[in-house]
């Protein structure tokens, strides 16, 4: 393992494309699971980033972020699929276009 | 010969990645983007960090895809639904939202490509980072935990009803 010395640029460019795919996908999908599904992908690009940095300093502080990263997702995944139950059950649609009106 | 494994992980990441984004069936993207996790573990653990990458995989790719696996068989999403979902994946679509994102990685790889270090090399093992973690970090964790249990009481709220419409029908 000591023979690893990527660059750290190369990583945080990883990072950054993960990180661009999930926002592509977010702006492009409107099916509400696939929109969660991109949140995911934004969240795990920033944890990567964060354990580069981690790796890079040579600091457990980067895995400390990840842990609260995880911890973060968890919380917006289980509530967010707590939303699509409702959407579904109130609208029988998981197209966020039908959800823009509140109180609809 | 890590160097290869690396790249090539990041590879399968991203490609796995703009995969499960791209596709029509729930299912199928479901799994494209557990592979992406598992890529995205297998770097981490390049980068020295195996707590990280085991964590990855138990909590992002088990626990957390899990969910998700849950709720679209729940769900039941069928033929009408891909095809609604392919109707959306035309060009006419993504081309926007797909030069915006190039855009911004561009940028994002011009901001980064700079510099010419190197991740140190070193392991940084769970013991440090639970030093870290209940040490400096220590009111983060309470944070987390308040989080977690107000994403525990909105998820049983948000179910509620299902839980109740299942009840009715037992009696």
């Amino acid at each position: 393992m000591n023979t690893m010395l990527i660059p750290l640029e190369h990583v945080l460019v990883v990072a950054s494309m993960l990180f661009a795919l999930g926002l592509f996908g977010l702006m492009l999908r409107r099916n509400i699971i696939f929109m969660l599904m991109s949140l995911e992908v934004m969240l795990n690009a920033a944890a990567l980033a964060f354990i580069a940095a981690g790796a890079h300093w040579q600091a457990a502080d980067g895995q400390v972020m990840f842990i609260f990263i995880l911890a973060i997702a968890a919380a917006e995944v289980s509530v967010g699929l707590g939303l699509v139950l409702q959407m579904r059950r109130q609208m029988h649609t998981l197209d966020m276009n039908t959800a823009i009106r509140l109180k609809g | 010969m890590s160097f290869v494994l690396f790249y090539l992980a990041a590879a399968v990441a991203v490609g796995a990645t703009a995969m499960a984004l791209t596709r029509a069936n729930a299912a199928h993207a479901l799994i494209y983007l557990i592979v992406s996790l598992l890529g995205v573990a297998v770097l981490f653990f390049l980068m020295g960090a195996p707590f990280a990458a085991a964590l990855e995989v138990v909590v992002y790719a088990g626990a957390i895809m899990v969910l998700f696996v849950f709720v679209i068989m729940m769900l039941n999403l069928g033929e009408e639904s891909q095809r609604e979902e392919r109707a959306l994946l035309d060009f006419g679509h993504w081309w926007l939202p797909g030069f915006l994102t190039l855009l911004l990685l561009a940028e994002l790889i011009y901001v980064m490509g700079y510099s010419t270090s190197t991740l140190s090399g070193g392991t940084v093992l769970p013991k440090e980072v639970a030093l870290k973690l209940f040490g400096p970090y220590v009111l983060g964790v309470e944070l987390a935990s308040m989080l977690l249990l107000a994403g525990l009481v909105g998820a049983y709220h948000l179910g509620q009803h299902f839980l109740a419409r299942d009840r009715g029908r037992d009696d």
